[in-house]
């Protein structure tokens, strides 16, 4: 089970004067299971990239393979296969409609054809997942604070049991606590269902504590693909592209180069201190 | 990302382009009205010329205002079949009930000319001025109406902002289909009544975020000190320059031709 691209482009407005290559011979594969971070500018075409994975967009040239199979197959059902890779928009409570929250998030289950029933259960547990509690299902969507809606939103799309999670820009627009809750959820939500996430920002700091695996996207190539710690290490370039590394790497960064004897391929504030607290065991003997 | 075009601009630079738009504006209304008093084939063929004259000048290839045309073809067609068989007059051709009179065939041909070249000034007014300077224009034009206490002001505030929103709301209804689409929703399945159904889910959204842009936008505007039209200035006033004044005189010289051979024949 894995989610791939080969070869894949997209161009927008092709043919027309207005032609755009949004993204240029991307081939990546992302296994199942993994949680990884999707970073680059506004612009680099990571957008574009994940609206290819849930087949919103069909790539101008090349393909893309759920499970090995070309999603453009006439047999590969659209609305399964969105079923399949949820992907959760950027302000994705922008499109809350319903009455109350328990059929907003019931949506999702109902297109796929589920009867009400079966519809109920995965909205109770989705949103049981997310944090939202029985109290609030009566609810209008439209009278919750920010960060609920967003869960409310987020539910949405986790209600269709999907295998892939990809969220674009999940923390925009949300003050630094919401942010944090939004992250430890989705890092919550990996560990509890083994789906796949792909979390898509253009914050190394957000992306950096959580993922296995960092996709580093500019002018619509993958520029860095790796580790946290290996692309990380590879501040300079990153920098040239108008990326900053997370502020704790970039810290370990300048003490080695006073002198200081710490590694520099850290990225969350616990390795730092780590690294910080024996370098300087190692100093003060002088 | 995709371009949107608004109205029908078509962008250039030719003289047409250049004019002030409350010339363009005057001119266009100048010429339709003058087109309903029209009833000669000198008169039909003076406007058409000077209608031509006005297309070449604004450099618009010709197959964009036919486009425009294609909008108004039904009606266009219909008006022409009524008036070919139902005017009453002198018979030239008979089909069992319908005939065709020699003053049906004059009047159908004079009904196509006179729609036919007020949908292309139209278009060629629209063609060549932007919809803000359209709406400088009918501000500027509607401003004797404040004396019967029309709020002038509002009127144009509103229609340059709508205009302003089209673009907007386009890519937000985009990406609210998209973010449905992605939760299972699907719009081109079903019957009318469903496929009608299908778009609540983008229809609220997009009402909920156009009151929310909507009341943003008051308090923004109202931070930076808007309180309507009251002594306001403008950062591109409509000034008349000297081809403006020449436009006017060509126009003139047209109306006078015009009213000459409408009375003349």
């Amino acid at each position: 089970m894995s989610i791939a691209l080969e070869h894949a482009s997209y161009i927008y407005d092709k043919g027309s004067a207005m032609a755009h290559e949004a993204l240029r011979d991307v081939t990546l594969e992302i296994a199942d299971g993994t949680f990884a971070g999707l970073i680059g500018h506004t612009g680099s075409g990571k957008s574009t990239l994940v609206q290819l994975l849930n087949g919103l967009l069909v790539p101008t040239s090349g393909r893309v393979l759920y499970d090995g199979r070309d999603i453009a197959d006439a047999a590969v059902r659209k609305r399964e296969l969105r079923a399949k890779v949820g992907l959760v928009f950027q302000y994705p409570e922008h499109q809350l409609f319903e009455a109350d929250v328990l059929s907003d998030v019931m949506f999702g289950p109902r297109n796929l054809g589920l009867d009400k029933e079966e519809a109920r259960r995965r909205a109770g547990a989705a949103l049981e997942l997310v944090g939202i509690d029985e109290t609030v299902y009566e609810q209008s969507p439209f009278d919750l604070s920010g960060g609920q809606k967003r869960r409310v939103a987020i539910a949405g799309v986790i209600a269709m049991e999907p295998r892939v999670l990809i969220l674009d820009e999940p923390t925009a627009g949300l003050d630094p606590q919401g942010r944090e809750e939004i992250l430890s959820l989705i890092r919550s939500l990996h560990q509890a269902s083994g789906m796949t996430v792909i979390l898509v920002s253009h914050s190394m700091e957000d992306v950096a504590r959580f993922v296995e695996r960092i996709i580093v996207m500019n002018h619509g190539s993958v520029f860095a693909d790796g580790t946290p710690a290996e692309v990380f290490s590879r501040a300079t370039e990153l920098k040239e592209i108008g990326l900053a590394p997370p502020a704790v790497t970039e810290i370990c960064r300048m003490l080695k180069e006073q002198g200081w004897d710490v590694r520099t391929d850290v990225t969350t504030v616990e390795e730092a201190l780590e690294t910080i607290l024996s370098g300087l065991a190692h100093r003060s003997p002088a | 990302m995709h371009a949107i075009t608004i109205g029908q601009y078509y962008q250039a630079s030719s003289v047409l382009h250049r004019l002030d738009p409350r010339v363009k504006l005057m001119g266009t209304l100048a010429f339709i009205i003058i087109l309903f008093f029209a009833d000669s084939f000198y008169a039909y063929a003076l406007a058409a010329g000077f209608l031509f004259a006005m297309i070449g000048l604004s450099t618009v290839p010709v197959g964009m205002i036919l486009r425009g045309m294609r909008a108004v073809l039904m009606l266009l067609l219909i008006t022409v079949l009524f008036n070919l068989f139902l005017t009453p007059g002198e018979e030239v051709f008979r089909f069992s009930v319908l005939k065709i009179t020699k003053e049906g065939i004059d009047m159908a041909v004079m009904m196509a000319m006179r729609l036919f070249m007020l949908v292309a000034a139209s278009s060629v007014l629209t063609l060549t001025t932007t919809p803000q300077k359209l709406t400088d224009a009918i501000e500027h034009v509607m401003k004797p109406l404040k004396l019967f206490r029309v709020p002038v002001h509002a009127i144009a505030m509103m229609m340059s902002i709508a205009l302003r929103f089209i673009p907007i709301l386009a890519e937000e209804t985009d990406k609210i289909m998209k973010a449905q689409m992605a939760r299972g929703a699907s719009f081109d399945e079903g019957n009318i009544f469903r496929r009608a159904k299908s778009l609540i889910p983008v229809l609220v959204p997009l009402f909920v975020s156009s009151f929310r842009r909507a009341s943003d936008l008051a308090l923004a505007m109202e931070a930076r000190c808007y309180h309507g039209g009251e002594g306001r200035t403008r950062m591109k006033p409509l000034r008349y320059e000297m081809r403006d004044a020449a436009a006017c005189l060509v126009l003139l010289l047209f109306l006078g031709g015009m009213i000459a051979l409408i009375v003349l024949f």
